[in-house]
């Protein structure tokens, strides 16, 4: 029997010759992982199991990036609670402040995601690493629990959808508005269970920032996971970070698929989900006029360097227009490193935006930018539900951070293209 | 048999709506009840009575994987939840702290807010006497039903390391 990339890398967890769409497996985990949020829970459950310690300490990774720094005192105590577990069990992935970042930017920055990998973690963004071509699925906090103690997790094994991308990006396009147009297609629910394959020249030709992107945003069609073809752009991200060999799957052309779209993108222009879901989107030039009170730049969607690169383009030598707020968080320690060594945070600084430290910060209406009664966001973030970023009466526009940040300099949504009087065929 | 009221909701009701984030800096389970649907209906916690039934759409539980969602839920007293599809991280996550779902797709939408529902889960049978319902639906079963009877996957996977299933 034929199986989908992702149904050989449950097989191969699982010890199974194969296995078949709707089958549950308890399979074998190479990474766990949970936040401030979700960990806390997780703890407790992994503690009443009472196995004495983790099934491996190398192979949990605990990343407090919700609500650090510590936005009041219940976050302090429940990331003192990681830390301490973390110190009890000598857990190697506890990342510092100073050291933490947005976890689903970190983690393969540093390595512990190699090609074929079993990933779980307790964040629906899990899915990111779907980008390097290994299997990651958001799972809840007893499950994080149980599978640091036992190394393990029942998955019921999905059945595959596949995307097929050809045409060439037009200037202002990438990976953001892809994964936005495509959930467009097929709804927050057009996925559900399933597993999103992203192929086609497109594809093959985006950068790895872009695949992340597309792969973080699986979750908002409803996709167990979204995966990728491991190439030489995956070789390039990881030389130098990791000593995992990984498992290099090509998809099998025998494979079956339950449904496979076929997708011209040669006219696609850059795309804006409109309140109050991720499905919304349409056209950047349909929105045009709509103010904007605030512009979020970051997240584990569009928090890399390449989108902090992206929004400096626009922003570069121009003003955020009087009366926008500008936030910009740079997805972790490294991103901002970079960004600082190669003049990217000095002029974002002088555009008018201010710069605060890697985390999730606003997307989640945690902290660091919480929107007022009927304010206007565009934010370069994964979800517009009612309510996300602060009053539920507030409105949140999802962008790339080409978009976002031309917003910023016109106060309204605007077309980059306008901002930077340049053509964009 | 589960006997409530029924609470109403559509499509797409995401753990946003659910539980808000900015309550989640906290995992003490009591403490959750309170803050359901915080922003869609204030009042829920204080109006939602042991044993109540949410009856929603598609796509129930959308959104961020956050476990807070089911626990507040279960905590402030919804004894099942019935929607014509659920979002996978929810549905496992409601599954593994013994909150049970039954996903029916045709045959009550004619049931309203309020109305009284009874529920066997294990024969797969839902009444609504007011709409004069009577529906037989796939009665739970498999890995399902284990964790439901052992009250979640917590109890579930200390019994079976008990029983040497597998190891920690």
């Amino acid at each position: 029997m034929t199986m989908t990339m992702t149904q050989r890398i449950l097989a191969l967890h699982s010890g199974k010759e194969e296995v078949r769409p709707g089958e549950i497996v308890e399979a074998r985990v190479d990474l766990c992982l949970a936040n401030d949020i979700t960990a806390p829970l997780a703890i407790k459950v992994f503690e009443e199991l009472g196995v004495g310690k983790p099934f491996d300490r190398e192979k949990i990774a605990l990343v407090p990036d919700h609500f650090v720094p510590n936005k009041d005192i219940a976050s302090a105590e429940q990331v003192k609670m990681v830390r301490e577990f973390a110190k009890k069990y000598g857990i190697s992935h506890f990342f510092e402040l100073g050291e933490t970042g947005v976890e689903h930017i970190l983690l393969p920055e540093k390595g512990l995601i190699a090609p074929g990998d079993l990933v779980v973690g307790a964040d629906s963004h899990t899915c990111t690493y779907g980008a390097l071509g290994a299997f990651a699925t958001g799972v809840g906090s007893t499950d994080l629990g149980v599978t640091m103690a036992t190394g393990r997790i029942w998955l019921k094994v999905p059945e595959t959808l596949k995307f097929e991308y050809k045409g060439r990006l037009r200037p202002f396009v990438g990976g953001k508005d892809l994964i936005l147009h495509t959930i467009s297609l097929i709804g927050v629910d057009g996925a559900n269970y399933k597993t999103m394959f992203f192929t086609g020249e497109t594809v093959k030709g985006l950068t790895m920032a872009d695949r992340f992107t597309m792969a973080n945003m699986a979750v908002e069609a409803g996709a167990k996971n979204g995966i990728f073809e491991p190439d030489e752009a995956t070789e390039e991200f990881l030389k130098g970070r990791t000593n995992k060999k990984g498992l290099w799957l090509k998809e099998d052309p025998e494979a079956k698929f339950e449904k496979e779209y076929f997708i011209d993108v040669s006219s696609l222009g850059p795309q804006v989900a409109r309140p109050h879901s991720p499905a919304n989107s349409v056209e950047v030039e349909e929105l045009k006029g709509t103010k904007v009170d605030q512009v979020f730049i970051g997240s584990c969607t569009n928090g890399r360097y390449e989108d902090l690169y992206h929004a400096f383009q626009v922003l570069k030598g121009r003003k955020v227009a009087k009366g926008v707020r500008l936030i910009v968080l740079p997805g972790t320690p490294a991103v901002y490193k970079q960004a600082l060594q190669s003049g990217i945070i000095e002029g974002l600084l002088e555009s008018g935006a201010v710069i605060g430290p890697p985390c999730c910060g606003p997307c989640l209406g945690g902290h660091m930018g919480i929107l007022a009664e009927s304010e206007v966001a565009v934010s370069t973030t994964n979800r517009n539900f009612l309510g996300r970023m602060g009053h539920p009466k507030s409105l949140v526009y999802l962008s790339n951070p080409f978009v976002a940040a031309a917003s910023a300099v016109a106060g309204e949504i605007i077309h980059p293209k306008y901002v930077l009087g340049v053509k964009d065929d | 048999m589960i006997k409530g009221r029924v609470w109403r909701f559509g499509d797409d009701v995401d753990t946003d709506v659910i539980i808000p984030a900015r309550y989640l800096n906290t995992s003490n389970k009591q403490e959750l009840r309170n803050f359901c649907f915080k922003d869609l209906i204030p009042d829920f916690s204080e109006r939602v009575r042991e044993g109540d039934i949410i009856l929603a759409g598609e796509n129930f539980g959308c959104g961020s994987s956050r476990e807070h969602a089911p626990i507040a839920l279960k905590e402030a007293g919804v004894a099942l939840i019935i929607a014509k599809s659920f979002a996978r991280i929810f549905f496992r996550n409601s599954l593994n702290i013994g909150l049970p779902l039954l996903e029916v797709k045709a045959g009550l939408d004619g049931v309203e807010q309020g109305d009284e529902m009874e529920v066997d889960l294990k024969k797969g049978n839902i009444f609504v006497k007011a709409r004069n319902i009577a529906l037989d639906v796939r009665p739970i079963s498999g890995l399902e039903k284990e964790l439901i009877e052992e009250g979640g996957l917590l109890n579930y996977t200390k019994h079976r390391i008990s029983r040497g299933e597998t190891t920690p």
